[in-house]
């Protein structure tokens, strides 16, 4: 460690080896929790207060963002009771539009950049982009590593990378995405957690969505393993984003036993645990409905977007 | 960087519920008798004892205590078995019964695993997924064997060796008497087996099973007791063979009785195992193998990890993180399909202490 307490890259050139095969016993074994009753209820209400209700893509448009907006603060008015979900994620270009629509709520504003999802452009456009969406008033950035310096073995350019970005957010909350899809071995993942986490990382998130496989349980497994052995040795919470390929209620959950039983109730806050999703609000909306009314209701009674 | 001693809060939010396995599917009757000759006989001496439900002391049914004239009455009905049909019958009429003994477990098998949950105490999700499949499985692996016993000793001329008395304990009840009668039956001998007088109660179903399937009567013997009726087995001049599975003392005891009668025996006895880790290992997956190995089945394994030798440099590290995973075990009622792990008084009648067990994951 340096002298001013921040770590430097040899402190984690070496992390620990990661057993997939165990790694997936025990999603598996964790899977076959059996969440029921009251314990779905308050699962599924606390995985809609975790959501960075998102949308990313090329066709978005003010309006679209409005309305999305709109859902986080009214997921269901006729249903007393519910959260409003942890956050609004978009595109650099919309992050006006979303401050202006959230102004005054609980619902922070995160904001994709860094040339999401590739990364590929120089690190002085990253920071300038950082550093535009803070200014407009962005919460949270969304950063993406540099994964093909990573596979490169230039682990020292990955960590600097990130360092300087953690710089350009200054107050704003700094979550990195890995791209795990892209890592191809959970090593792999363990070694990026630990990079991103020591260069500062407030979340680490696992994918961008735009690439397949987005996010898995065994990866998130790996990732809350360093989450908890950095809290161990330093005492600090990092939180964990899911994101990407979480669309039902019943994935959702699992993912919550997950955390519990590795990082334990500290870490079941939107403070330290989201899911990156679009289409999962309304299943667990529909879940929770069903919960109380006892039947589905149609789809058709929840907004689109 | 030091390891810490923080002691991560599993608990304090977001219970899961109850789930319990239902108990309403299973018949049990009040009294159980002995199963000697392919049919239910009354002990001699009419005396009966209780089996309980560990997890909350209260009886379930009362099981035949078997003197020595029952003992008797079994090896006569197994040597009449073995002479009359069982020697006799062709390796692969043999594997017929076998399989059909595997087949009626299967269709019975979620009865008897909750049947092995309530008698021993077992959490149902092991009874379900381990014990029970195990035990058909068994005796589907060794009847596939019975006409193929030429290639397993191959130039060799096999032959079946005649009764075995066969004894075992109450750690994996069904599963033991599927390891002890399985292979038995497969090489053509005949058997009196004794379940563990405190977990008698899937064995006195398999004997119905057994029933069921039509075997030659007296093929299968299965004889409820305690330690006396354990000690008239091994006495006993017209066994051929004593198998057992239970303590190191009473395995000793069965050396020191047999020697010099030219009597056969196997004995599994108590060992605890180490678990040895090395710096270099996925800690957090040694972790999973040190759970595994010492809280499967409560730790009531023979071969159960008792010990850790772990190099130095990653020994705090190690304990820090075991004593965290443990804090995740979740203890409660054997029949709740969520719990890893029970927790109950067992009057072991061995020890004569009262303890607190627990089982795995």
């Amino acid at each position: 460690m340096s002298n001013n307490g921040r770590m430097v890259l040899s402190d984690f050139i070496n992390p620990p080896p990661v057993d997939q095969i165990g790694i997936e016993e025990r999603v598996a074994r964790l899977n076959k929790r059996s969440i029921k009753k009251k314990s779905k209820i308050s699962a599924l209400k606390l995985a809609l207060s975790m959501i960075d209700l998102t949308t990313l893509e090329g066709k978005d448009s003010k309006g679209k963002v409005r309305q999305l907006c709109n859902k986080a603060l009214h997921l269901h008015d006729s249903f007393p009771d519910l959260p409003h979900v942890a956050a609004i994620c978009v595109y650099p270009p919309m992050v006006p539009t979303a401050v202006e629509c959230l102004s005054g709520s609980n619902v922070k504003v995160a904001s994709v950049a860094t040339a999401f999802p590739s990364g590929m452009t120089s690190l002085q456009t990253k920071l300038s982009e950082v550093r535009r969406v803070v200014r407009m008033g962005a919460d949270e950035v969304d950063m993406v590593i540099s994964r093909g310096a990573f596979l490169r073995g230039k682990y020292k350019f990955v960590f600097d990378e990130i360092a300087s970005v953690k710089e350009a957010c200054g107050e704003a909350h700094l979550k990195v995405i890995l791209e795990t899809g892209e890592l191809n071995t959970l090593d792999n993942v363990r070694l990026a957690s630990d990079i991103a986490i020591g260069a500062g990382a407030d979340f680490i998130k696992t994918s961008t969505g735009k690439i397949q496989p987005a996010s898995t349980q065994p990866v998130a497994l790996v990732m809350m393993q360093a989450i908890r052995d950095h809290y161990f040795k330093t005492g600090k919470k990092v939180g964990l984003k899911a994101a990407g390929g979480i669309s039902n209620a019943k994935t959702a959950i699992q993912y919550l036993v997950l955390v519990k039983e590795t990082l334990g109730v500290d870490w079941l806050t939107p403070d330290l645990f989201r899911f990156g999703a679009s289409s999962l609000a309304n299943d667990l909306l529909m879940q929770i409905l069903k919960q109380t009314e006892g039947v589905y209701q149609s789809a058709n009674y929840f907004s689109k977007d | 960087m030091a390891t810490t001693e923080k002691i991560l809060d599993f608990n304090s939010v977001w219970e899961y519920s109850p789930a319990p396995e239902s108990t309403d599917h299973i018949k049990l009757d009040d009294k159980y008798d002995l199963f000697i000759n392919g049919e239910f006989v009354a002990p001699k001496n009419g005396k009966y004892f209780r089996t309980e439900n560990p997890a909350t002391g209260k009886k379930i049914a009362k099981v035949a205590e078997a003197s020595k004239a029952d003992v008797d009455n079994a090896v006569r009905a197994a040597r009449t078995a073995y002479n009359k049909y069982w020697s006799k019958m062709p390796a692969k009429e043999r594997s017929k019964y076998i399989f059909r003994i595997a087949r009626i477990m299967q269709e019975r098998s979620r009865e008897l695993s909750v049947i092995e949950s309530l008698d021993g105490g077992k959490p149902i999700r092991e009874s379900r997924d381990i014990d029970i499949p195990l035990s058909a499985a068994h005796f589907f692996y060794y009847a596939g064997w019975a006409d193929k016993l030429e290639y397993a000793f191959p130039g060799r001329k096999t032959k079946p060796l005649g009764v075995a008395g066969q004894i075992i304990p109450w750690n994996f009840p069904l599963l033991m008497a599927a390891w002890k009668i399985a292979p038995a039956l497969a090489t053509g001998n005949t058997v009196v087996l004794k379940p563990a007088e405190t977990t008698p109660l899937t064995a006195m179903k398999l004997a119905e099973i057994i029933q069921e399937a039509d075997l030659p009567p007296g093929v299968v013997n299965i004889i409820t007791g305690a330690g006396e009726t354990g000690r008239a087995i091994v006495n006993h001049p017209g066994l051929d063979k004593i198998a057992f599975t239970g303590s190191t003392v009473v395995g000793k005891y069965i050396q020191k009785t047999l020697a010099g009668t030219g009597k056969k025996y196997s004995l599994e006895l108590g060992g605890k195992a180490a678990n040895i880790i090395f710096e270099e290992a996925d800690i957090d997956q040694a972790v999973e193998g040190i759970i595994n190995a010492i809280f499967f089945n409560q730790g009531h394994v023979c071969c159960a990890g008792s010990r850790l030798l772990i190099q130095e440099g990653i020994a705090d590290e190690v304990v820090h993180k075991l004593k965290n995973r443990m804090e995740t075990l979740i203890i409660g009622d054997p029949l709740d399909k969520k719990h890893g792990y029970r927790s109950y008084q067992f009057e072991s009648p061995i020890k004569k202490n009262k303890r607190t067990c627990l089982s795995r994951y």
